[in-house]
């Protein structure tokens, strides 16, 4: 039971990043999108 | 020496239009964010998804002017991760997923043994050509064939519906099978799958 509890706390506290394709595909995604506002609405546009 | 520069003045440029300031932020605090979500979560893919999903929504809100700047960049996306991680969570309760291992295929329990679709319409296809193929026999092999193969019954049972010996309704019923073999030769006719 110590063996697990052990490895599990270890799993949890392990340091890990974001793959650069994620971090990529939020930098496209921020710079096709684009927020137009109309009579107080604001409408979101993905240009691709 | 590293500049660092103040996550307020990076929210600033972005929604000002830097989009550089956006990548700074992310690459900043990617390993806090990322380590966060997978203590919780303890998987990869899980986390990736989830740190995907908070940033579009730190995205959207930064866009669309929603955001206070109080100084506390770090813990409102912390905080929004937190929510996403609580939805993942309630999501699995309701759909709950069971991961096989390497020893057991949970597939192996509950597996069911109906055919899958292609097979299923393979085998009424077979059927149908049979059903075709029967009607060409004379009428005395195609009554016993249809009582021993469509209605299960046995040939004591044909007998006695038909009024001739055992023997007969047995000869009958080579005579079926042999004739069917001969039309399915000559018509090159192919019924398995």
């Amino acid at each position: 039971m110590e063996k697990i509890y052990a490895k599990k706390n270890i799993e949890k506290c392990k340091l890990v990043k974001t793959k650069p394709e994620t971090i990529q595909f939020l930098l496209n995604y921020s710079k096709s999108l684009d927020i137009t506002e109309a009579q107080g609405i604001k409408f979101e546009t993905n240009m691709n | 020496m590293e500049l660092q520069i103040e996550d307020s003045e990076l929210v600033r440029d972005y929604i000002s239009g830097d989009e550089k300031a956006l990548e700074i932020l992310i690459n900043k605090h990617n390993q806090r964010i990322t380590s966060f979500i997978y203590s919780k979560v303890l998987d990869r893919d899980v986390t990736e998804d989830i740190f995907q999903d908070t940033f579009i929504k730190v995205i959207k809100t930064l866009k669309k002017g929603n955001y206070s700047e109080e100084g506390k960049f770090l813990p409102w996306v912390m905080r929004i991760s937190h929510n996403l991680i609580i939805d993942y969570f309630r999501k699995n309760k309701r759909m709950p997923m069971f991961e096989g291992s390497d020893d057991f295929n949970i597939f192996s329990v509950i597996g069911d043994d109906k055919l899958n679709a292609e097979k299923q319409i393979i085998k009424d296809q077979i059927s149908s050509d049979l059903r075709v193929l029967v009607e060409e026999l004379p009428d005395d092999q195609k009554e016993v064939l249809l009582m021993r193969i469509y209605k299960d019954m046995s040939f004591k049972e044909i007998s006695e519906n038909t009024g001739v010996s055992i023997n007969t309704a047995l000869g009958r019923m080579r005579y079926a099978l042999i004739n069917l073999r001969k039309i399915i030769e000559k018509h090159n006719i192919v019924l398995t799958s």
